[in-house]
């Protein structure tokens, strides 16, 4: 076993790999991106990685040997591939195809660089072998999660740029045509503002999240302070109900609180939204911000108690302004729950005016309406939700952690 | 909780005499949370409870809307006045209506010729008293009327009018077990929890390893660290409309992008449809094993979209364990995958575990995910979407909560459970 360690097995096995991975990668997305379908052969592109990594193994230092490393590999690849790598033909694709030699052969080149860098030859170490062998898997973790996550939303939005005829004739075809004019590929979007009345979904949805996290903050903020600050009895029962809270499956509610709220007639208002969905956040926000409260000094409110302010006043005045960044936290987190909340949106509005995006969205899901239009609406509902992310991303990751998030 | 350290101590005495400063700080307390409580209570606590009273009731969707008497009048002119049917009809199948009352204004100068029983003629006023309507039947009322000429126009516009009172059937007194008998004996519930146990089991153990394996790419430095991070957690943030969708496309057997590449690529002969077949047999080694496909799709869509949660969840905790540990293993030889075996895991085992059940009780409640992706078809119906088909798709509210109680059920249990096993230090 001990002498299948050896650096020659190493390099073979890390060549063989990454020139599968790259060229995998490089099909698929060249594929997504032109509407050409470009396919993988093993062999030719496990031996051009291997030719790669064989380069490498016996020439390590420069530049040359780095070129060398990456002409190898490319001829490998158009040779086995009979002069059309991935089954683009040099000569019926040329372009094409000459991003893939040059692709395949320069990243092939450094990924096996960067994975095999300070390998003695020889047996190797138990350490050294597992050491390389975690760099090919981290290097594959990247492409690997960078790849499905991205797949989804990149389907999404191209979807939505697209026409029903070529979605039809090529569902591989991915490709933009800038030169057609803004107003053809945007077509999707105009219709769906103009024809599907999503300007009012959009103002509805806004509306209905901003009025949450209001509600959800007025109400939270002096029950946090209380359950950080002032003693009462049932204090530590109510902290741990507060955590059962989280466990109560929406579906549980939905079919008491459809009944009442019909009969009261709250049902297809956003009233009705108003009343549920801060009830759903409450809990939440109150958790993390009652542990927020706890983390800031109390000399200071007691400082503000002995001029004379009252509890209220040092709330209003030294703590809230203190906790801004929790304050931060909730309400965007609160923001994004209300924003794409589906399951009461879906259970309680009926008419049109009042939907919110996740309600017009599942109306945009038949057969009557094409698909360009579903996704142009998915990216409708996401944008916004993935602007105030990344805008405010370290807030958020606190707050996700903090929170557990339900959902 | 340590908070009452850097307070001063109200009362040497201990808690038990509560002196009026100790009173005055409850009673604050209880103003400043009223709301918050009040708000989960009414729309948390209250249709728990609701929930249960409803699985005990005959109800469907249709009888939300109150039972009422519907009103249709006809006028025909005669010779010498006119002649009018009044047909009423109860709209429910199941209620009686009590106490109806059906009236019209009618001209002092028409003279009606028969007066039914049970009915009151004033000068300005025709009135009609029923003691019960029972359920979906009708009754007729005819009246004649001698009347000048053209009273019979004039009689199209009396607007006739009829109420009635009827029991709420929300909150009567009828009850059943009809539904819990109706969930417990279809065949079908018994193949639903066991669709709901290996989704909800798959799904968080998945989702737990992807977070694990996404952790450990990024618990070391190098540039984009933070970029790669804020694009992993794309999936949970997004709209869950949006991502289910674009997943739903992406699958599509006839148009999406997945089946149209691996058909090209000559991976596989014909279209897969991901999302609509039940299970296909695989030959392994001479045994054929039904591999569930949609179930097994949905089950990468939640581990999709909830490895950003594990992911932070366990990295938080990666970043916190002291890194001597680590230089004194590989000092003392231990390969990097013995480091991960034998220190690393045994430092993450117990943030791990709480994720397993918390996503383990959020998995199980989860509906939206499923009911976008599948609608609960193809053999990837689980209990909360059996909550809805019941309640909503056949409209038999009773039932659907019987299959709520259900899941509360399992729920509390998994619940107690978790707070019982749950590592304190680790909440």
């Amino acid at each position: 076993m001990a002498a299948l360690r050896h650096s020659l097995v190493m390099t073979t096995l890390t060549g063989v790999f990454w020139g599968w991975i790259v060229a995998a990668c490089l099909a698929v997305s060249m594929t997504l991106f032109s509407g050409q379908i470009l396919s993988v052969d093993l062999i030719s592109a496990g031996a051009g990685g291997l030719g790669a990594a064989a380069v490498y193994h016996f020439w390590k230092k420069g530049w040359l040997s780095f070129a060398a490393q990456a002409v190898v590999a490319a001829d490998i690849l158009v040779t086995l591939d009979g002069n059309a790598p991935l089954g683009a033909s040099l000569t019926g694709a040329p372009a094409t195809s000459a991003i893939i030699i040059v692709v395949f052969g320069v990243v092939t080149a450094l990924v096996v660089r960067a994975c095999l860098a300070g390998m003695p030859k020889g047996v190797l170490s138990r350490s050294l072998f597992e050491t390389h062998l975690i760099r090919s898997m981290i290097g594959f973790g990247y492409v690997f999660f960078t790849a499905i996550v991205l797949l989804p939303f990149y389907i999404m939005l191209m979807t939505s740029l697209k026409s029903q005829q070529s979605l039809m004739s090529n569902p591989l075809d991915y490709s933009i045509d800038l030169g057609a004019g803004i107003e053809t590929l945007f077509r999707s979007y105009i219709e769906l503002f103009a024809i599907y009345d999503f300007g009012t979904f959009l103002l509805n949805t806004t509306f209905v999240s901003v009025m949450t996290v209001a509600i959800t903050l007025l109400f939270c903020v002096p029950g946090a302070y209380a359950v950080a600050r002032l003693r009462f009895r049932g204090r530590k029962a109510l902290s741990r109900s507060i955590l059962m809270i989280y466990m109560v499956p929406a579906i549980v509610l939905v079919i008491p609180l459809y009944a009442v709220f019909s009969q009261l007639g709250l049902r297809n208002t956003h009233l009705g939204l108003l009343i549920v969905y801060p009830a759903t956040t409450v809990p939440v926000a109150l958790y993390m911000l009652q542990g927020y409260f706890k983390g800031l000094p109390f000399e200071l409110e007691e400082a503000g108690l002995m001029d004379g302010l009252n509890r209220w006043q040092v709330i209003a005045k030294i703590t809230l302004p203190l906790a801004m960044p929790a304050m931060a936290t909730v309400s965007l987190y609160v923001f994004m729950i209300a924003w794409n909340e589906f399951l009461f949106a879906f259970m309680f509005l009926d008419d049109t005016s009042l939907f919110t995006l996740s309600r017009g969205i599942v109306s945009l899901n038949s057969s009557e309406v094409p698909r360009q239009h579903l996704m142009a609406g998915a990216v409708i509902a996401t944008i916004p939700v993935l602007v105030l992310f990344l805008w405010f991303e370290r807030f958020l990751v606190q707050g996700l952690a903090a929170g557990g998030v339900k959902g | 909780m340590t908070d009452a350290a850097h307070r001063p101590a109200r009362n040497a005495k201990g808690s038990r005499t509560r002196g009026p400063l100790a009173r005055a700080e409850a009673g604050l307390a209880r103003i400043m949370l009223f709301p918050s409580v009040f708000i989960v209570a009414a729309i948390v606590l209250f249709p728990l409870l609701a929930n249960f009273w409803i699985s005990f009731k005959p109800v469907t969707l249709g009888d939300l809307r109150p039972p009422s008497v519907l009103l249709s009048d006809r006028v025909r002119a005669t010779d010498t006045g006119f002649t009018t049917d009044w047909r009423l009809r109860n709209t429910s199948r199941s209620a009686a209506i009590t106490n109806v009352v059906v009236g019209a204004r009618v001209d002092p100068a028409w003279t009606l010729q028969e007066l039914p029983e049970n009915c009151e003629r004033t000068p300005e006023r025709l009135t009609c008293r029923l003691e019960e309507l029972p359920p979906a039947t009708r009754i007729r009322l005819r009246f004649a009327f001698e009347a000048p000429p053209g009273a019979a126009d004039q009689a199209d516009d009396w607007e006739p009018t009829a109420s009635g009172d009827s029991e709420n059937i929300l909150t009567n007194a009828s009850f059943t077990l009809e539904n819990f008998r109706d969930a417990f004996s279809a065949r079908e519930f018994w193949t639903v929890l066991r669709v709901t146990f290996v989704y909800t089991i798959f799904g968080t153990l998945a989702a737990i390893v992807l977070g694990l394996f996404a952790a450990l790419l990024l618990d070391r430095d190098f540039r984009g660290r933070g970029i790669l991070r804020g694009l992993f957690l794309f999936p949970y943030v997004a709209p869950v409309i949006a991502v289910a969708f674009a997943w739903v496309i992406l699958l599509d057997p006839f148009s999406g992008s997945v089946n149209a590449y691996l058909k090209e690529a000559g991976v596989i002969g014909g279209a897969i449809n991901f999302l609509g077949t039940r299970s296909v047999e695989i030959g392994l080694f001479g045994i054929t094993v039904d591999f569930p496909v949609a179930l097994s799709t949905v089950i990468a869509f939640e581990a999709w979209r909830y490895f950003p949660l594990s992911f932070l969840f366990i990295l938080a905790r990666m970043q916190s364990i002291n890194t001597e540990m680590f230089e004194a293993a590989r000092v003392d030889g231990a390969s990097p995958f013995q480091i991960f075996r034998y220190i690393s895991i045994p430092q993450l085992i117990g943030i791990m575990s709480v994720l397993f059940l918390l996503r383990f009780i959020w998995t199980f409640n989860k509906f939206d995910d499923i009911f976008l992706l599948t609608g609960g078809a193809s053999g990837t119906r689980t209990l909360v979407v059996d909550v809805y088909e019941q309640a909503f798709a056949i409209s038999n509210l009773g039932a659907g909560a019987a299959v709520a109680v259900v899941v509360f059920t399992v729920l509390l249990t998994f619940s107690l459970l978790f707070f019982r096993i749950m590592p304190k230090e680790e909440l």
